[in-house]
């Protein structure tokens, strides 16, 4: 038997992606600008969250001069190449109204919902991804796509309510069979034919859906609330199953990755994680690519980073408690090359979307990915200034090539700015002090 | 002070010799609880044998107040989650009625094979409904799945094709996914709700077996056995005695202890070059084998975990833990040396490894879950800014053991406050590394393993193993989880008095742990619903 090294299946996958130019044969299907579909619709319009644990370290994050034509700190190296395409947001502050900083979990969670937890990892309101799934994501496979690269389906910040968190998928190969499987329907095939058992396996959601009124009858508030998520989980099944019974639009930039990744090791040291978040991230490309899904959520590291280098006692999160500042550099090392890495991957993941051709342009044009992490330094567990990033031109609905600086407002008008810009129909956000109705008009368009 | 008068009160008890009846009490609300992923495959493997293959990746379960059980009393189900449970009942049904399994486990033949047959297709899915739903189909539900069967049996011209999607569709439902409590008017308190006899018997068969109700004890339930006194001992004297106490141990101890972490736990390979995936599975089993044996085989005493020294080791743990182990592959047991550095639950690999950093001990994490799992006490979070640099240098040349580094880190008082609770504890395990393998020296300087716990001295981990074993802190933890394992909820105000009872039963019982089981599956209390199914505010009063 030959084996494929994780190297060599990489390669292939991104071999496949990189020569995703548009197919001349589809051409025909786009307007002049292409920025619409011939037959009339535009382009959809994605949108997803990249997180990664621990912060930054804020003389090498934060630019210097605010606004366009801002600097490149050493940390965000990365994505100089995206700096036009890149909103980096600063000094937006996660405003606690005197409830205890939980390290690692109050600032990620007021950036997501805008609310402050009353408990350590608490999401008790819907996050910003459900909420913009909500109004984009429901006509397509995949209501959304969550993925951890540190191997745990905790590692997940997208939920509805409590107890309502969408696990994380941890493997390449399992993520792979779960968009590019046997229920995938290629978007681009001549031919097509609906299976009479997609019909009946939708039969069947449909009979179980009639259980509803019996079983939500005599339940408190709180059950039914989990109810609902029940069976609203299971319509988004039946719609995902009404989709397989028709012929998909096609998708110009939609090529199907042959063949699957291998599996690899799975788990926090930083080289597996990196690997493991490669795979991923053309996966989620290309199932964006193919309409499988409008919306995903990526985890690189954990809230708490639990990264760690092979061979040391000591994780991304301890050390940047343990590590003393270097005197001569002024910063904390070890710690700050984790932060490096981080980066380093969020390059990485708007580079595998920038390779896939679409229309007249890329998939970041017509998509919006915020990017941001659950402390400031992370050593005294700052949430003044987490910091957030905006990747993409949402169809030409953001400005973009810009540095904010928020002096301290609140973190909350990021999200509601993001859910305007992805169409939420709302003027009003988060709760306490961190209720706004201010959008970040500068990058509004 | 407080010790000493629980001891006499104890010691009161057990010369009278007296039992004294269950306080009333007010019981709990009903609950509707997601399956976990043991439950789920422990059922199917019960209700069509253990060679159908459940292919599916399950959601994680939710830990609330300290136990997944709790948990799964409010956790929902996600559209990922729903893919999955959906795609497993396909893949379940597809083998109940292929053709190696058909004729067993469907029970009737169609009268032709190509075409709808409503009465086989009635019986069985009316059988089979039962087990799932832990109750009778009622008509309209088996109306709907026949309905479902036929129209698919019609479409692909095959009566077991057309189960499969019916069979699907019990498997898919809430009311097999989710443990739903039902509540009637009892008869006996006029105004109150009491659970149903199905409910009554799910309670039972997931408390002793963590899975559904075997055909018996839903067939008892029918009859009404449950709600008289001696037909329900009966029962509960039933699933007690059978192998399966085992599988409902196992599930609660996994609980208890945080087993789940397992499923995460990562060692750095360079450091722990002896610990791998094995060695972590062969720990966990370890832990629980050792506590099956101690507690249900050989009905020990529970406060003996803390101290015994008999457990069982394979090959690859035996690596780990320096000792000669003859079983090429399997287990064997092992008594360790009545002089040896281990003793008792604390001293495992389990507990040290999973306590413990990737690449280092720590006497912290190991103090708290000791106050948190084990003491049932709950250790606050630590303040947002502190510098943690001394205490993290393992290097530093000034202080060159975990004892030192962690005493210089409490002289900063807002720091203080929490680890002089937590760290005196911990300390006791210093002689064991993050992979759990003995050590008497960290950078060439002996380890001091003495330490203390609420006021009880020792000098090593046996010693705190004594204090465990001694502490009625230790007892009541076990019993306050014990039942809220099995109503998967908090313990109301209304229930202080019967907690008490619980304890001092156990305590009589000679702290035997099956016989708390049976105790709580007999108890009154266990059954009692407070305030009318529905009402709303008496479910929400308790979350």
């Amino acid at each position: 038997m030959t084996t494929v090294t994780r190297r060599a299946a990489l390669k292939g996958m991104m071999g496949g992606a990189a020569v995703t130019i548009g197919l001349p044969f589809l051409d025909c299907f786009l307007n002049g600008n292409g920025t619409a579909l011939a037959a009339g619709g535009r382009l959809p319009i994605r949108f997803g969250t990249w997180f990664w644990g621990c912060g930054m370290t804020p003389d090498r994050f934060v630019p210097k001069t605010v606004g366009a034509h801002y600097d490149i700190p050493v940390e965000l190296e990365p994505m100089g190449p995206f700096k036009d395409q890149t909103v980096v947001l600063t000094g937006f502050k996660a405003i606690l109204d005197g409830r205890s900083n939980f390290p690692h979990t109050s600032g990620n969670i007021s950036v997501r919902t805008g609310s402050a937890p009353d408990k350590p990892d608490e999401f008790k309101d819907p996050t910003i991804d459900i909420l913009i799934g909500d109004v984009i994501g429901t006509t397509s496979r995949f209501r959304s796509l969550e993925v951890s690269a540190t191997g745990d389906p905790r590692h997940s910040y997208s939920s509805r309510s409590l107890g309502a968190r969408n696990p994380a998928e941890v493997s390449p190969v399992a993520l792979y069979t779960r968009i590019f499987g046997p229920e995938f329907q290629d978007p681009n095939a001549a031919d097509f034919k609906p299976d009479p058992k997609v019909m009946l396996r939708k039969s069947v959601l449909s009979a179980v859906a009639e259980h509803r009124a019996r079983f939500m009858r005599d339940l408190g508030a709180a059950d039914k609330a989990r109810l609902d998520e029940y069976f609203s989980s299971l319509r988004q099944l039946e719609q995902q199953l009404d989709l397989q019974l028709q012929k998909p639009p096609p998708a110009e930039a939609c090529v199907v990755p042959r063949g699957g990744p291998k599996d690899g090791p799975v788990g926090t040291e930083i080289g597996e994680a990196t690997a493991n978040h490669a795979l991923m991230a053309q996966l989620i490309a290309m199932a964006l690519a193919c309409n499988q899904t409008r919306v995903f959520n990526v985890v690189f590291s954990d809230s708490a980073s639990s990264l760690r280098k092979e061979g040391s006692s000591t994780t991304h999160h301890q050390l940047t408690h343990e590590e003393q500042v270097d005197s001569k550099l002024g910063y904390q090392p070890q710690a700050t090359w984790f932060v490096e890495q981080s980066m380093a991957a969020w390059g990485a993941f708007a580079r595998a979307l920038a390779a896939i051709k679409e229309g007249d342009g890329t998939l970041l044009d017509n998509m919006l990915v915020m990017a941001h992490s659950d402390t400031q330094f992370a050593k005294t567990h700052s949430v003044d200034g987490v910091p957030v990033m905006l990747l993409g031109k949402a169809g030409g609905k953001i400005r973009t090539g810009l540095h904010i600086d928020g002096n301290g407002d609140p973190i909350s008008r990021i999200g509601l700015t993001v859910q305007q810009i992805m169409g939420v129909s709302v003027d009003k956000w988060g709760s306490g002090s961190m209720q706004t109705s201010k959008s970040i008009s500068e990058i509004l368009v | 002070m407080i010790r000493s008068a629980f001891l006499v009160a104890v010691a009161i008890l057990a010369l009278t010799g007296c039992d004294p009846k269950e306080p009333i009490s007010s019981g709990g609300p009903p609950e509707i609880r997601r399956l976990t992923e043991a439950q789920y495959r422990q059922t199917i493997a019960d209700i069509f044998g253990d060679d159908i293959t459940v292919a599916g990746r399950f959601e994680p379960d939710m830990r609330v107040s300290g136990l997944l059980a709790v948990g799964t009393g409010k956790v929902t189900v996600t559209p990922a989650g729903f893919e999955q449970y959906d795609s497993m009942a396909h893949g379940i049904a597809r083998q109940v009625v292929d053709e190696k399994h058909r004729d067993k486990l469907v029970g009737c033949k169609p009268v032709a094979p190509n075409a709808p047959d409503d009465a086989c297709a009635t019986a069985f899915l009316r059988r089979i409904g039962l087990r799932l739903f832990r109750r009778p189909l009622d008509n309209d539900e088996l109306k709907g799945d026949v309905e479902v069967a036929d129209a698919a049996a019609r479409t692909l011209g095959d009566f077991y094709a057309g189960l499969e999607y019916g069979l699907a569709g019990l498997l898919a439902a809430p009311e097999f996914l989710f443990r739903e409590e039902q509540t009637e008017p009892d008869p006996d308190h006029p105004g109150q709700q009491r659970l149903t006899a199905y409910s009554m018997a799910a309670r039972i068969s997931f408390l002793l077996w963590d899975m559904s109700p075997d055909a018996e004890l839903l067939a008892a339930a029918e009859r009404g056995d449950l709600h008289n006194p001696k037909l329900l001992a009966r029962q509960v004297d039933r699933l007690l005695a059978s192998p399966r106490l085992e599988q409902g141990a196992r599930a609660f101890f996994a609980d208890m202890l945080g087993f789940d972490a397992f499923d995460s736990l990562a060692k750095d390979s360079l450091i722990y070059p002896k610990f791998s995936l094995k060695v972590a599975n062969d720990a966990k089993e370890q832990t629980l084998r050792t506590l099956v044996d101690e507690l249900i085989v050989r009905k020990g005493d529970y406060r003996d975990i803390f101290t015994s020294r008999k457990t069982f080791l394979t090959r690859t743990l035996g690596m780990l833990y320096k000792v000669p182990v003859q079983t090429r592959s399997g287990w064997e047991p092992h008594v360790f040396d009545p002089g040896d550095e281990r003793a008792g639950l604390l001293s495992e690999i389990s507990f040290l490894a999973l306590h413990s950093h990737p690449g280092r001990s720590s006497a912290t994490l190991r103090g708290k879950a000791i106050r948190e799992l084990l003491l049932c006490e709950q250790v606050p979070m630590p303040p947002p800014n502190v510098n943690f640099a001394i205490v993290q240098d393992t290097n530093n040349p000034q202080f060159k053991t975990a004892r030192e580094r962690l005493t210089a880190h409490r002289t900063n008082p807002t720091c203080a406050g929490c680890h002089k609770m937590i760290d005196p504890i911990g300390l006791g395990l210093e002689n064991f590394d993050g992979a759990g393998q003995y050590r008497a020296t960290e950078n060439g300087v002996p380890i001091d393993a003495s330490g203390e716990i609420d006021g009880i001295a020792f000098k090593d981990a046996a010693g705190l193993g004594r204090a465990m074993h001694d502490d009625p802190a230790a007892v009541a933890c076990l019993v306050a989880d014990a039942y809220r394992y099995a109503t998967g909820r908090e313990i109301a105000s209304g229930e202080k008095d019967y907690m008490a009872w619980l304890r001092d039963g156990f305590a009589e019982d000679g702290y035997k742990f099956p016989k708390l089981l049976r105790r709580i599956a007999l108890s009154q209390d266990f059954y009692r619903i407070s305030g009318p199914a529905g009402s709303s505010t008496v479910r929400e009063a308790q979350r």
